[in-house]
């Protein structure tokens, strides 16, 4: 079994690496002069990207073997299906549309995603009762898949931002671009953070009363904010600068504290130090590169497909198999969950956008904005509902 | 009805923008889809008479068009979405531990923040009255909208002729004009035929049509929410929908609560099973076992016989039961029987079903003066023993725990039992007090002679299973698959049309679709390939 798993896990740096390739691929095509005519670029960076996604199709397969269930039961594992989903989500639409831009934006974003999901703990879990169900894999999946069809939406929208804001002055447009650039930026500084403290084996131990008992609060990285009236138990450890507030809860809560400040403070170096050397906003600096190569009316149409296609199997799969499910499971199909108010808010949101798009004309830079709100409300219910809402208190 | 006949001879309805036959812009109509001085038609529902745009003088046709509005429509949405993300924040009072005060609770945990919450209704919102009166009101937005829109659109999209006044065609979005006399029709027809168009032709006009269907998508699935949302409103009628709760204790037959005394059910055996990292089946999961602490739970099931009483049902007459099925309760397999299904919901381990005690001399705990057992979900106030003694329980504490220096009980279940006995030796009307528990064995006064102690105790788990009743899910269910179906048919074909218009030196051709319009000229260059007509442009002009 032991030999299985750590094939699956070759076969996921694998993809990864794949991904990262072909990313360059898709990167060479902005060189080609003639626009669209020159396909070999392209046609080279897709080939890699079905390679990679059929590499990560291995991980996934192997991993199910080795755990005798389908690996999407933790944040790890659900959250390297979603990458894998909008991989393939970008393969469909780029063989709908054949916009090679797509590439260079969608696998950066999936390698994201995945590099994200690797720092949660990846070893196989057991399934609790609950989860023993066909419809784990048949709800997880299909909602997996909707939320990548969408998040192709946002790549496309995010394409088109980059490519069409008006850069000639500071707005509106593109302070909030900067913002998402910005957001970007802080999950790779999350990444690399995690990535060196662990790499590093950091600890720092404390003492601190949680729900009235003294408890051991481990955290892995450098604690600037500490545990609510914590000791610090580690020696020669850095004094935490702050204290977390009392009102915060949950064992963890002051270590989540603690890593989401410091990966927004290095995401803001990040960002910082880009826009030092770039002499002015990421936003004005990329957009010379993608100007010449987009097609605004294209670009916008792709991101509006996604939202078509995907709109319809992220409700089949978020809501209506997860009724079916929660029915079976729990004795009712709702039950105002966090997660599943999320995921009514996601189909909320969706079909918003599609009523001002059909029936009020919404298009262009509105509707690539929406595209980019709606992202943000998938990455809000895989993260924050999963990492801060339900971490709060005492259910998870 | 003030009808109004267009030059091509066909009579429309009051309101009509767009000639249904012909597509003719009708004067002094144009201000209803905002067409003046614009070089391009709004092609919304095809320029057909809608109610909501056509009256508003009473108060019903003030009601039907705030409530037809797409505005008004989104922003209930967005409404929606906003109170419950506002939902989330805190957690729902139902999922708050169940023997707390939520007022003191909110206060407690999240400080004024919570407060505020708590008064201002949001532990409950997705129950209070005005989240389900936005829920409403977006049903009823979703009917009247889509009454105003199916109805003239349908109507429209059957009378329309192929042949199309030039008004309508210059003032397409995609419009192009080739002058040439070489135009090979026939290919044009077999490319379109191919694209599985549907051709109608009329005086040498030719309009091909594909997947007009895709344009009763959005209806469809309106139908499917307000089936899906009267299916929930039905959940407020008893005869569709029961949700009682019952606990059993092994061993025990119980009647089950919501079937009117027609069922009953035996605990047979509460098994709870957690995983094992030495057990060979378990191992792949060792390194999370490890991680995790404390045990992870592998299965709950509730081995279990139902029964069906077979007599008639009399108060206090001992029921005569018949096995209806031996079968067991797992998560995600509840039992069915009838119209009611038994879920495990919940369970209590080892609680205490008896407890033998003896009394023995206070220094002494070899001697013996009789042995009694409480039976602890029905303890009797005296147990009068062989050798004379008698005890008194003069407090029983189910689950006691110690608050201020006195035992409480924070329960009626017998998980931690506690009791104050006073013993009566024999020909004595003085009685000895003592304080007894689990872990403590408190002589009252200090001066007692005898001790009770504790010699046996059996335990027992209990199972908690919801009853269900739900006549309710397959409206559900078929609201949700009509829904489905709807969005499918919307979004996944495209309604395509494509006008040719013969000219005296070569045609005009112009095209419309609902969406994805970079799609449709990409199929119309498909079709125009090799017929000499010219690829149409996209007149469309960004506002942005």
């Amino acid at each position: 079994m032991g030999d299985l798993s750590a094939i699956s896990g070759n076969l996921l740096y694998a993809a990864f690496f794949l991904y990262l390739i072909a990313t360059f691929f898709f990167g060479a095509t902005i060189r080609d002069k003639k626009r669209a005519k020159n396909r070999t670029a392209g046609n080279i960076g897709i080939s890699i990207t079905i390679l990679g996604f059929i590499t990560q199709v291995g991980y996934f397969i192997t991993r199910w073997i080795a755990s005798h269930h389908a690996p999407v039961s933790n944040l790890f594992e659900y959250t390297t299906f979603f990458g894998m989903m909008l991989v393939f989500a970008f393969i469909v639409l780029y063989f709908i549309y054949r916009v090679d831009l797509l590439g260079l934006f969608a696998l950066p974003i999936a390698l994201l995603i995945i590099a994200f999901a690797s720092m949660f703990p990846t070893e196989i879990s057991p399934l609790v009762p609950s989860l023993q169900s066909h419809w784990l894999y048949i709800h997880v999946t299909t909602a997996s898949l909707g939320q990548g069809i969408l998040s192709v939406s946002f790549v496309a929208g995010l394409i088109y931002l980059i490519s069409q804001i008006d850069q000639s002055k500071s707005n509106k447009h593109t302070s909030w671009l900067e913002f998402v650039i910005y957001t970007i930026a802080a999950v790779v500084a999350f990444i690399v953070l995690s990535s060196t403290f662990s790499a590093l084996n950091h600890q720092t131990v404390f003492q601190a009363p949680i729900e009235g008992q003294q408890t051991e609060i481990t955290y892995q990285m450098p604690a600037f904010i500490g545990p609510a009236d914590g000791e610090l138990v580690t020696e020669e450890a850095m004094q935490p600068l702050v204290e977390a507030p009392g009102w915060m809860r949950g064992e963890d809560a002051a270590v989540k504290l603690n890593t989401f400040i410091l990966s927004l403070l290095t995401g803001l170096i990040i960002y910082g130090v880009s826009r030092l050397l770039m002499r002015k906003r990421v936003g004005a600096f990329l957009q010379p590169m993608l100007r010449k190569k987009v097609n605004p009316e294209l670009v916008d149409e792709v991101s509006y497909r996604a939202v078509a296609i995907g709109f319809p199997v992220f409700t089949l799969g978020a809501l209506i198999f997860a009724m079916i499910w929660a029915q079976q499971a729990w004795d009712r199909f709702w039950g105002w969950d966090p997660k599943e108010v999320w995921a009514l808010i996601t189909f909320f949101f969706y079909a918003a956008y599609l009523h001002l798009r059909l029936s009020r004309g919404w298009q262009g830079m509105r509707s690539a904005w929406l595209a980019v709100g709606g992202f943000g409300i998938i990455m809000f219910n895989l993260i924050a509902v999963n990492l801060v809402i339900s971490g709060l208190h005492s259910y998870a | 009805m003030n009808e109004i006949t267009c030059e091509c001879g066909h009579v429309n309805p009051e309101g009509t923008v767009l000639c249904e036959a012909c597509g003719k812009p009708i004067e002094g109509n144009q201000h209803i889809n905002g067409n003046e001085d614009k070089k391009l038609l709004n092609m919304r529902y095809d320029g057909s008479a809608r109610r909501s745009q056509t009256y508003n003088r009473t108060i019903v046709d003030k009601i039907w068009n705030f409530f037809s509005s797409v505005k008004v429509g989104v922003w209930l949405i967005v409404l929606t979405l906003i109170a419950s993300a506002v939902g989330t924040i805190l957690p729902q009072e139902m999922y708050i531990p169940p023997n707390v005060d939520p007022a003191s609770h909110y206060r407690d945990q999240y400080g004024m923040f919570g407060q505020i919450y708590y008064q201002l209704g949001f532990h409950n919102l997705f129950s209070s009255w005005w989240y389900m009166l936005l829920i409403a009101m977006i049903g009823i937005s979703i009917v009247i909208a889509s009454i105003d829109r199916f109805f003239p659109l349908y109507k429209t999209l059957k009378r329309q002729k192929p042949k199309r006044h030039e008004l309508f065609m210059k003032k397409q979005r995609v419009f192009g004009v080739t002058e040439t006399e070489q135009i090979d029709l026939e290919l044009y027809k077999k490319n379109l035929k191919k694209r599985r168009f549907k051709i109608y032709e009329q005086d040498g006009h030719i309009l091909a049509e594909k997947n007009r269907f895709a344009r009763w998508g959005p209806y469809v699935n309106h139908i499917g929410l307000i089936i899906f949302l009267v299916g929930s409103l039905l959940r407020f009628v008893p005869a569709f929908y029961i949700d009682d709760f019952i606990w059993v204790r092994e061993g025990e037959t119980s009647m089950i609560p919501g079937t009117e005394g027609k069922y009953y059910i035996k605990n047979k055996d509460f098994i709870l099973e957690t995983y094992n990292e030495d057990d060979e089946t378990d191992a792949r999961f060792k390194e999370a076992i490890q991680k995790q602490g404390g045990p992870i739970p592998k299965t709950f099931q509730t081995n279990a016989v139902i029964y069906e009483r077979t007599d008639d049902i009399i108060p206090g007459k001992e029921p005569e039961l018949a096995e209806l099925k031996d079968t067991q309760a797992k998560m995600n397999h509840p039992i069915k029987f009838d119209d009611f299904a038994l879920y495990q919901a919940s369970y209590q381990l080892n609680e205490f079903k008896e407890m033998t005690f003896k009394i023995h001399d206070k220094g002494n705990e070899d001697t013996n003066y009789g042995e009694f057992t409480v039976d602890l979900s029905d303890p009797k106030n005296e147990y009068t023993l062989d050798s004379g003694y008698r005890v008194e329980i003069n407090n029983y504490f189910p689950e006691y725990e110690m608050q201020e220096g006195a035992p409480v009980s924070v329960s009626k279940y017998p998980k931690n039992p506690a009791f104050v006995f006073s013993l009566y030796p024999p020909d004595s009307e003085e009685a000895e007090t003592s304080f007894l528990g689990i872990g403590a064995n408190v002589d009252a006064s200090g001066e007692n002679d005898y001790k009770i102690g504790l010699v046996n105790f059996d335990v027992r788990d209990v199972t908690g299973l919801t009853v269900k009743k739900d006549h309710t899910l397959p409206l559900i269910a078929l609201g949700g698959a009509i829904f489905m179906l709807g969005v499918i048919q919307g979004m996944y074909w495209n309604h395509r049309r494509i006008w040719l218009q013969p000219k005296e030196n070569g045609v005009w051709i112009a095209g419309h679709t609902n969406k994805n319009w970079y799609a449709l000229r990409q199929e119309i260059n498909k079709v125009i390939s090799g017929t000499h007509i010219q690829e149409p442009r996209d007149q469309y002009e960004k506002k942005e």
